[in-house]
């Protein structure tokens, strides 16, 4: 399905100058045995299909693309098309990288797991996944997120996984990581990090991008089927970026599909109080990979914001900062308010509460709707559903 | 031979070891940081690693956490690490080395980075997050004059150690444990007999080893089987509480007992 042309990252795990392996030297032997075991297993007959079965079984995949109609005669342009990972069980794409590198872990021998979460999505899908396998949970989550995502937190709780507070830094996704990254240094004969998105140290980045690469290769099958060509538009947001990665690394060898990653704005562009790192950050080394990153003048990180948890981080996946100096995605950014609007824009034309981080991208389509026309067809990823969400939007409204 | 290689030849061959201590630089204050350095030499230590600052330090436990974002708090970044350079160097010509995070000195530009370490005197750099895997294209072959020091770890094999000793100047690093920076209660065996095997499969370098290290006890037991010891948290914490005097008393303490 996925033409041979883009050949990335290279063998050290690097795509152009970013990527890489900046990690202390006791990860080092357990990332090239989880790579190792990676590549064997990835073509292995028993692996996929006790991945796809899990999917079918539990995921509830294949996910329906459904037309937008309502939304479609908003606009009175373009065909707008929602890829539902919303309906994943979880209620958001995090589960397909989980159940992938769940597997990963069993057949690597091991029993405890640990994670990082900034919205709880990631956290939820990992606990999830380790009460159906029986595996030992352990999720890292800021202070701050802890008091915004509630709902979630008990969520973890209810399925026998220990949450631990993160008191460092600001107290957000990327000191949970942070944290998750030390614990792993420390407890790494027995335990896999299940990273949340396209970030940190190779093979990281390559693998989550295999595992969400589902969204895309469902997708690019399903707008075949019903239309008989392929789409001029995918739209996504973009925190990590994992699952924008997912939606257009099936087509990144497609240049006729233009490929848009929405980053969040926050209060603004001119403010400190945004996490729109493509679009304002500069080359870094951050959590193990090179790559665009938002950090003051000595190159400390910066504490960045945004409404949604899941986009509040200040770096981004490496290849989406390579797809973005290769000019094969283009991103651009949103901000809360205009998120909020997206949110209610949704869920009264469709019937569907998107989650804030996936309003970000559907609130593209005001900038994006204007210049197309009705033969055109555009794609957003529904990435997650918004009940996790209802107190912030709530307090916003 | 570099100043870092002559003082632990020079202690060995006097029959002790060698002791290097680990300060977050301006921490726990930016104004008296120069004479805190002075003293701890004073004290006993070998070497001093000077800690720069980083907002998301992954290989440290709570107590240098802590430590480094009060210094950044109080306005410590890397110009001012090389101001208290400059001072410290004014009263002091010991081996110093820099120890910090890739971020800051990226950001800061690699070759004014050198060269100012250059100007200064810095003895050499420990930069953890850069494994032999990042090594060569992070410095671009553009290292002169200063000791580049690499780490090896328990899950480190054999063949990798071999590589990262080539590769290390001044002395290798060997973190004692699985895990990061901070006070551990007990030596154990396991890890006693590993650095043991990295001494042995690195006959021509100096091994110190870091990482838990807190007492003369440990510094003991650990320095029996390497060149020396580094400690880190366990004079940090002391520092964190103004403990000043106890601070020298305890780097004086485990010299001594290095060189018993």
């Amino acid at each position: 399905m996925i033409k041979s042309s883009y050949q990335q990252p290279d063998s050290k795990g690097k795509f152009g100058r970013f990527g890489g392996k900046f990690v202390p030297e006791t990860l080092i032997t357990p990332l090239k045995q989880l790579e190792e075991a990676y590549l064997r297993l990835k073509n292995d007959k028993d692996f996929i299909e006790e991945l796809e079965s899990l999917h079918k079984e539990f995921t509830g995949r294949p996910t329906p693309l459904t037309f937008a109609e309502r939304l479609t005669k908003h606009y009175g342009k373009a065909k707008i098309y929602l890829k539902r990972e919303d309906l994943c069980h979880t209620g958001a794409h995090k589960i397909n990288n989980v159940l992938g590198q769940i597997l990963l872990a069993k057949y690597l021998g091991k029993r405890r797991i640990i994670a990082e979460t900034g919205a709880g999505q990631h956290g939820v899908a990992t606990a999830t996944a380790c009460a159906k396998f029986g595996l030992h949970c352990v999720v890292y989550m800021g202070e701050t997120d802890i008091e915004r995502q509630k709902p979630n937190v008990f969520r973890m709780k209810l399925m026998g996984a220990e949450v631990i507070p993160v008191k460092s830094g600001s107290r957000t996704l990327k000191d949970a990581t942070n944290e998750a990254i030390r614990d792993w240094v420390t407890n790494v004969e027995d335990t896999h990090y299940i990273i949340g998105s396209v970030v940190g140290p190779h093979p990281y980045p390559m693998i989550v991008r295999d595992f969400q690469s589902i969204i895309g290769i469902e997708t690019r099958q399903q707008i075949l089927e019903r239309e008989n060509r392929l789409p001029d538009y995918l739209l996504a947001c973009v925190g990590g970026g994992s699952n924008a990665i997912g939606m257009f690394f099936p087509f990144i060898n497609d240049p006729q599909v233009t490929k848009i990653g929405i980053e969040a704005a926050g209060k603004g562009l001119d403010t400190d109080e945004h996490c729109a790192t493509l679009t304002k950050g500069r080359d870094g080394i951050f959590q193990g990979m090179k790559t665009y990153l938002l950090q003051d003048d000595f190159g400390q990180v910066r504490e960045v914001y945004s409404i949604s948890a899941g986009l509040d981080y200040p770096g981004v996946g490496p290849e989406h900062s390579f797809l973005k100096d290769e000019n094969l995605v283009e991103y651009f950014s949103i901000n809360d308010k205009e998120a909020i609007e997206a949110v209610k824009l949704l869920s009264q034309t469709e019937g569907i509460i998107p989650a804030l981080e996936t309003a970000h991208a559907i609130a593209y389509l005001n900038y994006l709707l204007p210049k197309t026309s009705a033969d055109e067809i555009v794609i957003i990823n529904l990435s997650g559903r918004g009940d996790k969400d209802l107190n912030t939007i709530m307090e916003f409204l | 031979m570099s100043r870092i290689e002559l003082t632990i030849q020079n202690e060995i061959s006097n029959g002790r070891k060698v002791l290097s201590v680990f300060l977050t630089a301006g921490f726990p204050s930016v104004e008296s940081f120069s004479d805190l350095v002075l003293n701890v030499f004073e004290a006993g230590a070998d070497l001093i690693e000077l800690g720069i600052p980083f907002s998301d330090p992954i290989a440290d436990g709570p107590v240098i956490q802590h430590s480094s974002q009060r210094a950044i708090e109080n306005g410590v970044n890397l110009e001012k690490v090389f101001l208290k350079l400059n001072e410290i160097r004014k009263n002091s010509d010991k081996p110093i080395i820099l120890m910090g995070y890739a971020n800051p000195i990226l950001n800061y530009g690699l070759n004014s980075f050198l060269s100012t370490c250059n100007e200064l005197k810095v003895d050499g750099l420990i930069i953890p997050d850069i494994p032999l895997e990042e090594f060569d294209s992070f410095f671009d072959s553009s290292v002169k004059n200063i000791d580049t020091i690499m780490l090896v770890s328990p899950t480190s094999d054999d063949n990798r150690i071999k590589m990262i000793g080539e590769k290390s100047k001044g002395f290798v690093y060997c973190v004692s444990v699985k895990g990061i920076t901070g006070e551990r209660n007990s030596v154990s065996e396991e890890s006693l007999n590993y650095i043991g095997k990295v001494k042995s499969l690195l006959p021509d370098k100096s091994i110190l080893v870091g990482f838990g290290i807190s007492n003369p006890q440990s510094a003991k037991s650990f320095s029996s089987v390497s060149d020396g010891v580094i400690v880190g948290s366990a004079v940090i914490k002391l520092l964190s509480e103004k403990k000043y005097k106890e601070t020298f008393e305890l780097i004086s303490s485990i010299k001594r007992e290095l060189s018993l």
